[in-house]
């Protein structure tokens, strides 16, 4: 096994043997077996559609409580992210875990990549996983499936991945807490910028869609999250669909052909910048 | 035959501090060599330049010729640090395990137990780090630092966390280690521990050598002490005179029944080196 297959193996073992992973495993099922609840719940109160109304109600229904399980799995897996990785470089130097890792032969570049890639696999795998329990929960409850059902969960994951590259590379020069703190304030500002974009496109307000542009852009995540919105009802149309789209706590906008590229690039770019730091800091 | 460790005029500044101004040393190839110093002397970041973990300011750094901290440097060395610690969750056999496939070391599970064993931990490699006493941390480090047959063995405080046992054992350890023809750079504050087992002595004080020799050649002569049959009596006289001496008192009628050579220790050595620096 290669140096960068030796740290990511570790790293993954980690991750089955520290007790608090444990915690977000009976957390993470308390939300699912809370979301079926308020699932079965909510669809059990819409009652039957009627034929001539001009909004589907089990679109709506499930379209909005799968909307907020996408935001609530976005979260859950940008703590999972953050605390894979919040602690990895600087932290774990400041309690010397880090020293005799990085002074073997592999070094620090693939110290970092391999931290990164268990970390990015951890994060994404738990969004998708948990994404996946919630699809299937809403289409088990009410008979609502979304219209596509993998693209959403891939772009939930890749937030997932773009969340512990940003908090990987917090960690070469914050400490702990600092970095853990930095990095949920930027998922808030990302999803806030989101927000704010949305309002601005619904009162023209061209200050407001450009704020929403560009934090799109300084941090995907919320672009992943707003496309993947998008495709859970992208083939809906007529009032449903302009409703739908407007999605819970943040507007649903569909990818554009730059995003999947530029997601890649950014998470690269932001590694590598890592990297370079970590390479010069003294240890 | 390039040294195992050569450091030439090398400098290292954290803001204003100066932690090292112009330090050379080698470490020769099976060669034990003993860092002292006081706290604040650059000890530890000497170490941690040799080992790739900090960026000197000036001068060079290399390990069997190679820049310190490149691929080929690292291969060539294990590592003990002196904040020592291990992640909590693995068992002593994987943290060895671990190190083993960072280092390349195909010596698979002969090779975990025989450190083991060499360290007295051949009955915990089951254990899971966090379960273990610092000590026994410390012990697990020194294996960890041995993992794949380093040919530098950069030690820093290996024996903190040690009782006298423990100590013991690293001593003897260290002697094994001369014995197969590795290299030891040792950084410790124990100076009787330097004295017993390393080679050469480099003294640092305020990020400068200021002494380094043989341990026998940091102390100094203080006369000779003689119990005759009037009591003990000393002489301000070198080693070479003894026979003298002996004969002269034996020619006055006196009864000799001891004679020793004293010689001041390398704590008075150490002292003497550190204060006059500070003065």
């Amino acid at each position: 096994m290669t140096g960068i297959g030796v740290i990511a193996a570790a790293t993954l073992r980690e991750c089955t043997r520290r007790r608090v992973f444990g915690v977000i495993v009976v957390l993470t099922g308390l939300f699912l077996a809370l979301y079926t609840l308020g699932t079965l719940t909510a669809f059990h109160h819409l009652g039957k559609p009627a034929p001539g109304d001009d909004v589907d109600v089990t679109v709506l229904a499930g379209a909005t409580l799968l909307g907020l399980a996408m935001f609530a799995t976005l979260f859950l897996s940008t703590v999972v992210a953050v605390f894979l990785t919040f602690n990895v470089l600087r932290g774990d130097a400041e309690q010397g875990l880090l020293q005799p890792m990085v002074v073997r032969p592999p070094g620090r570049v693939v110290f970092l990549a391999g931290r990164f890639g268990a970390a990015a696999v951890v994060s994404a795998g738990y969004a998708a996983t948990v994404y996946a329990a919630a699809v299937v929960i809403t289409g088990l409850a009410g008979g609502w499936w979304p219209d596509e059902a993998v693209l959403p969960g891939v772009e939930l994951a890749a937030g997932a991945a773009v969340v512990t590259a940003i908090s990987l590379a917090g960690s070469v020069h914050l400490s702990t807490i600092a970095n853990g703190i930095a990095v949920l304030m930027l998922f808030g500002a990302g999803l806030v910028g989101g927000l704010l974009g949305q309002i601005g496109d619904a009162i023209h307000s061209d200050t407001l869609s450009s704020i929403g542009t560009i934090t799109s852009w300084a941090l995907p995540f919320d672009a992943l999250y707003q496309a993947g919105l998008h495709a859970l009802t992208s083939d809906t149309s007529g009032i449903t669909g302009v409703i739908v789209h407007l999605g819970p706590l943040g507007g649903a906008q569909p990818a554009g052909p730059l995003l999947a590229p530029w997601v890649l690039g950014y998470v690269l770019v932001v590694v590598a910048l890592a990297g370079a730091a970590f390479v010069r800091r003294d240890l | 035959m390039p040294d195992a460790f050569a450091a030439s005029g090398l400098e290292k500044r954290y803001g204003r501090v100066e932690a090292l101004a112009g330090v050379s040393l080698q470490v020769g190839e099976g060669e034990l060599v003993g860092l002292l110093g006081p706290n604040g002397a650059g000890k530890s970041t000497l170490v941690k330049i040799g080992c790739g973990l900090v960026r000197p300011s000036g001068g060079r750094a290399e390990v069997f010729g190679r820049p310190a901290g490149s691929r080929e440097a690292r291969r060539a060395l294990g590592y003990l640090a002196e904040l020592f610690r291990f992640p909590g969750w693995l068992r002593a056999d994987e943290l060895l395990r671990l190190h083993q496939g960072l280092a390349g070391s195909t010596g698979g599970a002969a090779e975990r137990d025989e450190l083991l064993e060499l360290v007295g931990l051949a009955d915990v490699g089951r254990r899971k780090v966090d379960q273990m006493s610092k000590g026994m941390q410390q012990r697990l480090g020194i294996a960890q630092a041995m993992i794949g047959t380093p040919r530098l063995l950069v030690l820093d405080e290996p024996t903190s966390a040690l009782d006298p046992a423990g100590r013991r054992t690293v001593r003897t350890l260290l002697e094994e280690l001369r014995g197969r023809g590795i290299s030891v750079l040792l950084n410790s504050h124990l100076l009787s521990e330097v004295e017993l087992v390393c080679d050469r002595v480099v003294i640092i004080t305020r990020g400068r050598v200021v002494a380094h020799g043989r341990p026998d050649e940091l102390t100094q002569a203080r006369g000779v002490s003689v119990e005759t049959d009037e009591g003990e009596r000393r002489f301000d006289l070198g080693r070479d005179e003894v026979p003298e001496l002996v004969a002269r008192l034996v020619a006055e009628g006196r009864r000799i029944y001891g004679v020793q050579v004293i010689r001041s220790t390398l704590e008075e050595a150490y002292l003497e080196a550190v204060e006059g620096e500070s003065r």
